[in-house]
């Protein structure tokens, strides 16, 4: 089926199909999106087991009782293949990652079963009532908080992505990676996180003035820890005990997790169990052999806390398919920890020409936001991309750009325009253009 | 105690429905409840090691005790004398990365000698970490550190000599988000 437009809203607003923005809002106006092509379901074969053929009109479930409450909800078994695509070490398998299927999910909120992961040595199977934070050091007074203390306090929620420092790592290799954008992206999600503001805490227990940095450490196997500038701590990190309204899930911290907004996965320590106050950073192996981006210069950046704008088209995307000439929506995520989102942009043709897309509302600050244009695909090549711009002016860069200025060994912090490519057939794959 | 938190810790151990005017900020209308810790209490807690050696504990090893130690321990997935396999290589030149020799192992990479025996206390071995005595884990930082030629093979760490040792990138490092 072929949208319809009028004559007006098919002069493109930018080159390659580009429209504007009004076509969006068209009341009714049905867009087609991209679908996906054998990326990893195949449908059940078995004749056996092949559903009943319904009449949509009057299906089966209308006609008996639908299944009892539940006392926790679960997803339609319909949508069991959306998942987080795990990659672990074979003689490790707590030491890895699974990324959130970005390809998948709509709106700006990640459900906490899709968030992805970072474990060190496994998740925790943490008793709350056994759990302690320790706050020590340079302190007036020393204090043990048990996690019914913690629910006591004044509590503050906000929308803030988490990404890992490492996200889109592949962005570096010398040949474009072909995988699903959540498999290549997908170390970012977005919660609503709700917990303690920690200033409050730390003011508890009165900071020394000779204090600049904190330690923060999780109670996992690894005991995972990263050292903080106090200053940072105090304007804004939350000590978080729910995600998306209900308590922390075990593998994104449970019972207690340090949230500390806009800045690198890695230092929103999981399981949190001390923070130490001193006057230095402890050169904890995380934060001098791994997540320091090693430069062509031979130095290496280190305490590269903030996570730069950066913007994705996650629909079409790599590995979905095209369903034809007709008119699309072009739509993806947007975030930057050092703000708001203040634009996104996009380019059908490869970067010559680009077109502001829409924003939906909300736009939060250290949040996705959420992007969409109209494309009127005409079935030639094409190459998609989205630029953000964040409230500081920050551009995100072409990945030439950013490539000449780090070189490909730095492993953590690729934040470069992404490229798709549409061939004559519809295949989209992930480009460097 | 100062005046302001000994206020607070008078008024949550009063009442915690003691009402505050609407516009104060959460800290103003927050309780108390933090536990004090006593200085042995923290010494069970922490076990922070800084790179000046603060937070070392007593013990010594030398690379000849920690290579028994590495084959029992590590070698099964950072490979035989540390070259890699399931898990990351360890040991290269005792000279900083380059462009053309990007490498990141504990040799040419690692800023501070400390950091070794920090993160085999805490986190290894990996199937039961916190198991190995503080002489074990000198003897694997020495182990570690002599592979990659930064010391001798003779040489014994304790909290005094490992604090001392000088890693070849030490200064390699800048930083971006942090003074």
């Amino acid at each position: 089926m072929t949208t319809k437009l009028s004559p007006d809203d098919l002069v493109g607003a930018a080159g390659g199909g580009l429209l504007h923005r009004r076509v969006l809002l068209k009341s009714g106006l049905a867009l087609a999106s991209a679908g996906f092509v054998s990326v990893g379901h195949a449908t059940d074969t078995d004749p056996a087991k092949a559903p009943a053929i319904e009449n949509p009109a009057s299906p089966s479930w209308m006609h008996q009782p639908g299944s009892p409450f539940s006392g926790y909800g679960v997803p339609s078994k319909f949508e069991n293949r959306i998942v987080r695509s795990i990659g672990s070490n074979r003689d490790l398998p707590g030491n890895g990652v699974s990324w959130t299927p970005l390809e998948s999910i709509e709106g700006i909120i990640t459900p906490s079963s899709l968030h992805f992961e970072r474990h060190h040595n496994g998740v925790p199977d943490i008793d709350p009532a056994q759990h302690r934070l320790v706050i020590h050091g340079l302190v007036r007074a020393p204090l043990s908080f048990t996690i019914d203390d913690l629910l006591r306090y004044p509590m503050q929620s906000q929308m803030l992505f988490v990404e890992c420092g490492g996200n889109s790592n592949a962005g570096w290799h010398e040949e474009p990676i072909q995988r699903s954008v959540g498999s290549f992206h997908g170390l970012v999600s977005c919660s609503e996180w709700a917990g303690v503001p920690l200033a409050i805490l730390l003011d508890q227990v009165g900071i020394d003035p000779k204090a600049a940095w904190v330690i923060a450490e999780g109670a996992d196997a690894a005991v995972m820890n990263v050292s903080l500038p106090v200053s940072k701590l105090m304007d804004d990190a939350i000590v978080a005990l729910y995600q998306n309204g209900e308590r922390i899930r075990p593998e994104n911290g449970y019972p207690l997790r340090l949230i500390v907004p806009g800045w690198e996965g890695v230092v929103n320590v999981k399981w949190l169990r001390r923070l130490h106050i001193t006057d230095q950073p402890v050169m904890a192996r995380n934060e001098t052999a791994k997540y320091t981006e090693l430069l062509p210069s031979g130095k290496a950046r280190m305490f590269t806390f903030v996570m730069e704008a950066k913007s994705l088209i996650t629909s079409p995307s790599s590995g979905q398919k095209m369903r034809g000439p007709d008119v699309y929506e072009i739509k993806g995520l947007a975030w930057s920890g050092r703000g708001k989102i203040k634009k996104v942009e996009v380019s059908a043709d490869g970067g010559t020409s680009w077109m502001e897309a829409a924003l939906q509302e909300p736009v939060l600050s250290r949040c996705f936001t959420r992007f969409r244009a109209a494309w009127k695909w005409n079935g030639e090549p094409a190459v998609l991309k989205s630029r953000a711009t964040d409230e500081t002016g920050y551009v995100q860069p072409e990945r030439d750009v950013l490539v000449a200025e780090r070189g490909r060994d730095g492993y953590f912090h690729y934040n470069a325009i992404v490229a798709w490519e549409i061939d004559e057939d519809g295949a989209i794959r992930h480009v460097y253009a | 105690m100062s005046m302001r938190s000994a206020a607070r810790l008078f008024m949550s151990g009063a009442s915690l429905l003691v009402s505050f005017p609407s516009h104060a900020d959460p800290a103003s209308s927050a309780p108390y409840l933090g536990k004090p810790l006593s200085a042995a209490e923290i010494t069970q807690w922490d076990i922070s090691v800084f790179p000046d050696g603060r937070g070392l504990p007593a013990g010594r090893g030398t690379a000849k005790d920690g290579k028994a130690l590495f084959a029992t321990h590590c070698e099964q997935c950072h490979g035989p004398a540390g070259r890699g396999a399931t898990a990351e290589e360890l040991v290269g030149e005792p000279t900083p990365p380059t462009a053309e020799n990007p490498n990141k192992s504990i040799g040419p990479y690692w800023p501070h000698a400390t950091t070794i025996f920090d993160f085999l206390r805490r986190s290894k071995p990996p199937e039961k970490p916190g198991s190995l005595t503080a002489d074990q884990i000198y003897a694997l930082t020495a182990y570690l550190l002599a592979a990659n030629k930064v010391i001798d093979e003779t040489a014994e760490m304790n909290a005094q000599s490992l604090a001392k040792v000088k890693m070849p990138n030490r200064d390699g490092f800048i930083r971006i988000d942090a003074p």
